[in-house]
């Protein structure tokens, strides 16, 4: 079970509710994808208005909504944005973007830190959209980050964990869970997050721009599941040498003979 | 705060590895506490050299052709405890001795002309000799004349720590002894340091008052060795998710049998401390490892390329012994009599750098 915030999750894939062709269609590709986390952009939805497509088409099943601040450009913007929102659902959680470059909506990590740790202090459980930066990724958890979402490569460009070695530090070291956001493009790149022990992926725009948006958000859900009971099974490590499933002994370079 | 593993449930874990967890766990990078407990297990014996051959490329690639060297300096024998095993407790009868702050700045040149920037400051625990006034004037007095000061005295507030940090000390090595509970209230028969819980937080005082590096340790031979490195795994583990900034290390203190000395409840032999220095070798590829001069010549030239990262060398573990020969205060009796300049030599031969220098004072100079 995943726990982020002392909430539990039974299923290690998030969604985000962008670029679907229509809410019905949106509402269930996220139904086939058995998730119980979405993201929703503030700027796209009415959160108090029950009419919304967005929420209308959502309010089937139970989820956590994480709505996101897309579209803030400092810190500033963000915590406006954040506040409006808990006003209008009443709840707390938040995803937390703060992209000032609107062509490749990289997250800024200064007003990102500095956002984070005002609306933890405010009460928000906030999980910032971030950069691959170990360092950041350590500051963000000790300013009281409920998680971190380091990005795979760039939003919606489908390359994948480009970020891996990055990504791995991040894994290893952080206190809070790891979901790695942005550029996972393919059911394979979902698996390999898993495979490395993200705890969660978060994908959008590989499942609405899909042919089929409903299969393959089931193609998904399969991918996380098999790349974290891969994880958990523990995998075997990578090497560029050969080396035989049943070895013959040979000699080693490390002489143990000095030992009394 | 760190809660201890139970010690009973850490032998268990570590007698039920197989020669196929073994394995796993030698073919992981990212290794977990189960191939800890695994590597330290008899399961793992047969598998020494192959563990040798690993970690020897590990600590290349991590700390690259080089050993750190220090020396000790023993302040004071006088202790307030009652340890069974410590040549230093309450009970004995022994010469006492404190250094004044002229006799250790005398000791801490002595070192100094023989080549050495890194030394450990250690004594008894005695409030009424060593405290922190005591300590922070023997810092500030040393501060400049060496690249990093280090201690290993009795445990403190956070609050102390922090005025040694700013007087000048680098690090704090302070071993649990035993991760053993039980064992650790039957060896520990007295004084503040029989508080179990007190010093197994010590640790997190430390890197929480900002010094730069921690050393924690078991005392080998008190208890079950295998289930000790197991518990420094765990330790280590919660230390690195909580001070992601500080830097920790990890000793290996050995008893062995040895005449009018405490008796080993436990017999580690060199095998066994070399299974364990490789097991945590795999298990953190960037924790520092040090071996003391307990160890004798022979085994620390064979170990030099295989893990561990610092040796101690040319040392007294007596109050003023560098001054003048007193061996009848030691706390223990030292297995490498070599000088810093032969132990140099030695690890010349190997192609190895031995590095005296590896900190600066000026890092911390500013904060006066």
């Amino acid at each position: 079970m995943l726990t982020i915030a002392g909430t539990e999750f039974s299923s290690r894939l998030f969604l985000g509710t962008g670029k679907f062709s229509s809410p019905s269609v949106m509402a269930e590709a996220i139904a086939a994808s058995d998730c119980q986390m979405v993201t929703v952009a503030l700027r796209r939805v009415d959160l108090d208005n029950p009419d919304d497509d967005i929420m209308k088409a959502l309010s089937q099943r139970e989820y956590t909504f994480l709505p996101n601040t897309s579209g803030a450009r400092n810190a500033e913007e963000a915590i406006r944005l954040a506040h409006l929102a808990r006003a209008a659902s009443g709840s707390s959680w938040l995803k937390l973007e703060v992209t000032p470059d609107p062509r490749t909506l990289l997250p800024d990590p200064i007003e990102t830190l500095l956002a984070t740790e005002k609306l933890v202090k405010d009460g928000f459980i906030v999980l910032p959209y971030m950069n691959a930066d170990p360092i950041l990724a350590l500051k963000l958890q000790d300013v009281g980050a409920a998680a971190v979402m380091p990005l795979g490569s760039p939003i919606g460009t489908n390359q994948g964990v480009l970020s891996d070695a990055m990504v791995e530090i991040i894994i290893e070291q952080a206190r809070v869970p790891v979901v790695v956001d942005a550029g996972i493009g393919a059911p394979s790149h979902a698996a390999y997050a898993m495979e490395m022990g993200a705890d969660a992926v978060l994908v959008n725009t590989a499942i609405s721009i899909a042919g089929d948006p409903v299969a393959m958000a089931a193609a998904f859900a399969k991918a996380v599941e098999a790349g974290r009971t891969a994880f958990v099974a523990g995998m075997g490590q990578r090497s560029k040498q050969a080396s035989a499933s049943s070895p013959v002994d040979g000699t080693l370079s490390s002489d143990l003979g000095f030992l009394a | 705060m760190f809660q201890s593993p139970d010690f009973e449930q850490l032998k268990k874990q570590i007698q039920c590895s197989t020669a196929s967890d073994v394995e796993r766990a030698l073919n992981t990078t990212r290794l977990n506490l189960d191939d800890l407990a695994a590597l330290i297990s008899p399961a793992a014996e047969p598998y020494l050299q192959q563990m040798a051959k690993k970690s020897s490329e590990i600590t290349l690639a991590r700390f690259g052709r080089t050993t750190q060297l220090y020396a000790p300096i023993y302040l004071s024998n006088y202790c307030t405890n009652r340890c069974v095993y410590c040549g230093f407790s309450a009970d004995n009868r022994i010469k006492r001795k404190c250094l004044t702050f002229d006799e250790a700045e005398n000791e801490a040149m002595i070192l100094h002309k023989r080549g050495f920037q890194h030394i450990l400051l250690v004594s008894g625990e005695a409030e009424n000799a060593v405290d922190v006034e005591y300590m922070e004037a023997i810092a500030l007095r040393l501060r400049d004349k060496f690249a990093a000061v280090s201690i290993e005295i009795q445990p403190m507030s956070t609050e102390h720590y922090h005025r040694l940090f700013l007087a000048g000390i680098t690090a704090v090595a302070v071993y649990q002894e035993t991760y053993d509970r039980d064992m650790y209230k039957q060896v520990h028969l007295s004084g503040k340091k029989s508080d179990f819980d007190y010093r197994l937080e010590t640790p997190a005082r430390v890197a929480e008052a900002g010094m730069r590096e921690v050393g924690i340790g078991a005392l080998l031979g008190l208890s079950d060795w295998r289930a000790e490195g197991l518990a420094i795994g765990h330790h280590l583990n919660w230390l690195r998710k909580e001070f992601w900034s500080t830097a920790f290390t990890v000793s290996f203190p050995r008893m062995r049998p040895a005449t009018g000395e405490f008796e080993p409840l436990e017999i580690v032999s060199e095998s066994n401390l070399s299974q364990l220095i490789f097991a945590l070798r795999l298990f953190d590829q960037d924790v520092g490892l040090i071996v003391s001069t307990r160890e004798e010549a022979r085994y620390r030239d064979g170990m030099l390329k295989l893990g561990p990262t610092r040796y101690s060398a040319g040392s007294c573990t007596a109050p003023g012994g560098y001054g003048e020969t007193d061996s009848e205060a030691e706390q223990f009796s030292v297995g490498d009599h070599r000088t810093l300049d032969e132990v140099s030599a030695m690890i010349r031969d190997k192609g190895f750098d031995p590095v005296c220098k590896d900190w600066d004072c000026s890092f911390q100079m500013n904060n006066v």
